[in-house]
């Protein structure tokens, strides 16, 4: 091939007869930007992905992390200190696919002016010896004009074609590389999009109970993840209300308690003054905002508890948030009322939507809310003498300072269902569970790099599809003189397929014979020792039986 | 449910008849290993004739000289009856997916059983479009094989009754990203068949001669070629069914990608084949180490199917065993 094929670009030989920085960098940006650099690169890429996928991920599941580093006193702090737990963000990931990025932008920006070359360039000339192409027919005939109608036929077939006294030379299929420029830059071009969505995006979570709403502010969030770029100020000052959320789950046989429907019906205030407006949000549904999404991503219990201290007074009304440990709702939460008097009181436990007792303990058996039970250990103690200001955990009780309760020397376990109350010893006070409301979790983000990545996708398939669909070809005709009299002449066609694997070119050939219908067959030339490349592929049976192209398919193409 | 247990019956009357298919396509190689060819490697050249008619005077190719024709006539018997029974089989195949799908009232994609079925499906919808109009029948032993280990692990290992969807896979995305990663997994399989019969071809030719039924498959350049068409066609719809999972992973978990296992070895197996393809442009490269590149590739994909579903949790095994 007469540009820079890839082959032409792997690494060049280390510098020693110019030693220097100069040469030494010119080397290594060479041995970079080659394709033999380019596949290590993607093996390495492909490799480094795995250990990610085995080994539970801080930023997708930190609890499973601390639970491997704790069962695996000995290898849990290697693969931490190795970045196993956060692979994709880990140095040597990174440097993995930046080097990539950066051999990719090496190779593929020099091919662009290169490209830009060949697409003003004519065709090239026509090699000397057309038989030793990797298809070609030789014929003699008596048609001075041959040229003209090969050029002509070739103008049809849609290939670019120049023309000497003697030869036509003709190429098509430019599109080829143009698709493999564009898919590769395009590639750069998602990486943008995930650079810019990862500093300027967040993504945070906010638990809401029914009846209750959500205001997109900090303070709001249970948690939150921002790039380096976020400021608060980019919360869009929207609000939501939860008015009621649905569940149902398989009641029949088959997949017994899996999910099946899950709606909350919400009210959204798109900035303070807007007219609110109704949405139903589901799991593939999310409500959006201007440009801020809100996805339904969790639900779960919260019961309604009223406590009274031992002075009869409510201390603590309302529904609190249980987090479901289990697919069945086994939920687990606490419940403070640090202002009872005169002890403050505490109470830990679960929250059964469909509650049984065997030999495993409490636990739910089914994830709907058909005899949901509240099961608590209660804790009592002194008031605080000073807040400390240090905010507590929603979900954990801080036992200290407390001491549980018991009622004859074991520990109290209370045991309710909806609409019942108890009356605690040592005139504590009561609690009363009162019902249940269902909450879900709000995963509120902002990814302003997708329409970049979506571009970026859209353009990296069809430059794919170029790049392997369109059939870069070079044909070749040459017409000689033979014999005095000038009236016989020998017409050589040649082609080339300048791609792997492609259909046609035989019969692309023989189509410009067959315009002479009385050409001769001229004497068999030699063997082709074609150079360009390693493997021709150029003969394009179909695909066949016994490794013979078929006669049936020969004239499909003319 | 009537109509779940003519699916489940018709699934196991395809196993069935793909077994008998692929033991008559054994025999059918049995029989051929009188067969030889010797195989003088040359870079191939193609004259061609001129004067004749269009299509009358073929290129021909004069590398391969059959040395002994004791062709035995079981051969072709055998060789058609297997593919007849693959056609009947299909049928029961194709009568076992759609009734399924009839039955879950949706399209039948939402757990491995049905996946596998389906993908297999497609698998020998394209071997027998293949047979009839290209001749490619010499894959008939292994897509058979193909066809009755993948049925035989679906209805033992992972059969599942029929049920309604989760909400998470309430999606058209949903059926776009499974659609196409089942033809792409049907192509990536049909490539890698052709790739095990390249290297095992292509190490005979490297010999002289070969032997037995390999003396009837198609030359190693030529199932080099066919291998590349297969990879071709798969990685772009792979890629797609990649961004499809994504926009779909948007809608349902607000995240287009979360390095999920499934994920993480999606893009493993895409990064596999990019390198298979990069290979077979790069120097030192094309060929075998290609065709070896293409076998970790359709491995990778082989994992993520089966061994992230049943080893490791993600979001995605809630989709189902
Ligand atoms: C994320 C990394 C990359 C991916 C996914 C990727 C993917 C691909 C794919 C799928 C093709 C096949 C297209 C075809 O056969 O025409 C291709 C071709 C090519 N790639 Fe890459 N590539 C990557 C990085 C690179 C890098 C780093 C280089 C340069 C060092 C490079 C240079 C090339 C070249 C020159 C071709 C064309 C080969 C030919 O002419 O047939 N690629 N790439």
């Amino acid at each position: 091939m007469a540009e820079p094929t890839t082959e032409e670009r792997t690494a060049p030989a280390a510098p020693n007869h110019q030693p220097g920085l100069r040469a030494l960098g010119r080397w290594a940006w060479g041995a970079l930007t080659s394709m033999r650099t380019a596949l290590i690169l993607l093996f390495l890429l492909a490799i480094a992905a795995i250990p990610g996928s085995l080994v539970p991920q801080r930023p997708v599941t930190p609890i499973q992390v601390n639970d491997f580093i704790a069962d695996n006193p000995t290898l849990g702090p290697i693969y931490d200190r190795l970045g196993f737990f956060d692979v994709y963000s880990s140095p040597w990931f990174s440097a993995i696919y930046l080097l990539l990025l950066v051999s990719l932008i090496g190779c593929i920006v020099p091919r662009i002016g290169v490209y830009a070359k060949a697409l003003r360039r004519q065709p090239p000339a026509a090699p000397a010896r057309l038989n030793r192409l990797p298809v070609s027919a030789t014929v003699t005939l008596n048609d001075p004009s041959a040229l003209s109608a090969i050029a002509d036929e070739l103008r049809r077939r849609r290939f670019r074609v120049a023309t000497t006294d003697t030869t036509v030379s003709a190429e098509r299929g430019y599109l080829r590389e143009l698709g493999n420029l564009v898919f590769h830059l395009s590639l750069t071009l998602i990486l943008v999009g995930v650079a810019v969505g990862s500093l300027w995006g967040y993504k945070g979570n906010a638990i809401v109970v029914e009846g209750y709403g959500f205001a997109n502010n900090l303070s709001q969030y249970d948690d939150i993840t921002a790039g380096a770029r976020f400021s608060e100020t980019d919360l869009k000052p929207f609000a939501i209300t939860v008015n009621s959320f649905h569940a149902e789950f398989e009641t029949g046989p088959v997949q017994h308690g899996a999910a099946r429907v899950f709606t909350a019906d919400v009210t959204v205030t798109d900035h303070p003054g807007a007219e609110p407006r109704n949405e139903a949000l589901e799991v593939n549904h999310p409500v959006t905002v201007g440009s801020t999404q809100v996805h339904l991503s969790a639900h779960g219990y919260a019961p309604v508890v009223e406590v009274r201290d031992g002075e009869g007074n409510v201390a603590f009304s309302g529904p609190v948030v249980f987090l479901p440990q289990d697919g069945m709702f086994t939920s687990l939460g606490v419940i403070k009322a640090p202002d009872a008097r005169p002890d403050r009181l505490a109470f830990e436990g679960f929250f059964l939507p469909f509650a049984t007792v065997d030999d495993q303990g409490p636990r739910s058996i089914f994830p709907d809310a058909i005899a949901p039970e509240l099961f608590l250990n209660v804790w009592h103690g002194p008031p605080k003498e000073v807040e400390s200001g240090t905010p507590e955990n929603v979900y954990t009780l801080d036992t200290t300072g407390l001491e549980q309760v018991s009622r004859d020397g074991d520990a109290l376990r209370l045991r309710l269902k909806p609409g019942t109350e108890v009356v605690l010893p040592d005139d504590l006070g009561t609690v009363a569970f009162i019902g249940w409301h269902r909450w879900v979790k709000l995963q509120v983000s902002e990814q302003p790099g997708v329409p970049v990545i979506v571009a970026g996708v859209a353009i990296a398939i069809v430059g794919l599809l170029l790049s392997l669909f369109i059939r870069p070809r070079r044909i070749w005709a040459r017409l000689t003189p033979t014999g005095e009299a000038g009236d016989g002449h020998t017409l050589s066609v040649g082609g080339l397929d300048r791609a792997d694997a492609r259909l046609g070119l035989v019969e692309e050939v023989q189509a410009l014979v067959d315009l002479f219908p009385d050409a001769q067959d001229a004497a068999a030339p030699g063997r082709a020792r074609p150079a360009e490349r390693d493997r021709l592929v150029a003969e394009d049976a179909i695909m066949d039986d016994d490794g013979q192209p078929s006669a049936s398919d020969a004239g499909k193409d003319n | 449910m009537e109509l779940s247990n003519l699916s489940t019956q018709a699934m196991t009357t395809a196993w069935v008849v793909y077994l008998i298919a692929m033991i008559a396509h054994t025999l059918e190689w049995a029989v051929a290993r009188n067969l030889s060819t010797k195989v003088e490697r040359k870079r191939r050249r193609v004259l061609v004739g001129a004067g004749a008619g269009a299509g009358a005077d073929l290129p021909t190719t004069t590398e391969e000289t059959p040395v002994e024709t004791t062709e035995d006539p079981r051969l072709s018997r055998f060789s058609t009856v297997g593919l007849v029974l693959t056609g009947l089989a299909f049928a029961f195949h194709l009568v076992g997916v759609v009734t399924r799908g009839i039955a879950a009232d949706r399209f039948p994609w939402a757990n491995m059983y049905e996946f596998i079925t389906s993908t297999l499906l497609f698998v020998v919808a394209a071997y027998l479009v293949g047979a009839a109009r290209f001749g490619m029948r010499w894959a008939g032993l292994f897509v058979t094989l193909l066809a009755t280990v993948g049925i035989g692990l679906a209805v033992t290992v992972f059969y599942v009754d029929v049920a309604p969807l989760v909400p998470a896979l309430h999606s058209v995305w949903f059926i776009i990203h499974i659609v196409t990663a089942a033809i792409a997994a049907a192509a990536f399989n049909l490539g890698a068949v052709a790739t095990i019969l390249y290297l095992v071809r292509d190490r005979a030719e490297r010999k002289g001669t070969v032997r037995g039924y390999l003396a009837k498959l198609p030359s190693a350049e030529r199932l080099d070629v066919i291998a590349y068409r297969f990879h071709a066609f798969s990685f772009p719809l792979w890629t797609f069914t990649i961004a499809a999972g994504a926009v779909w992973a948007q809608f349902a978990w607000g995240r287009f990608w979360g390095w999920d296992p499934k994920e993480t070895w999606s893009l493993i197996t895409w990064v596999a084949y990019a390198a298979y393809l990069h290979a077979r442009a790069t120097a030192g490269w094309r060929g075998r180490k290609a065709a070896v590149i293409a076998l970790i590739g359709v491995a990778t994909f082989w994992f993520n199917y089966i061994g992230v579903n049943m080893l490791i949790p993600g979001l995605h095994s809630y989709a189902g065993i």
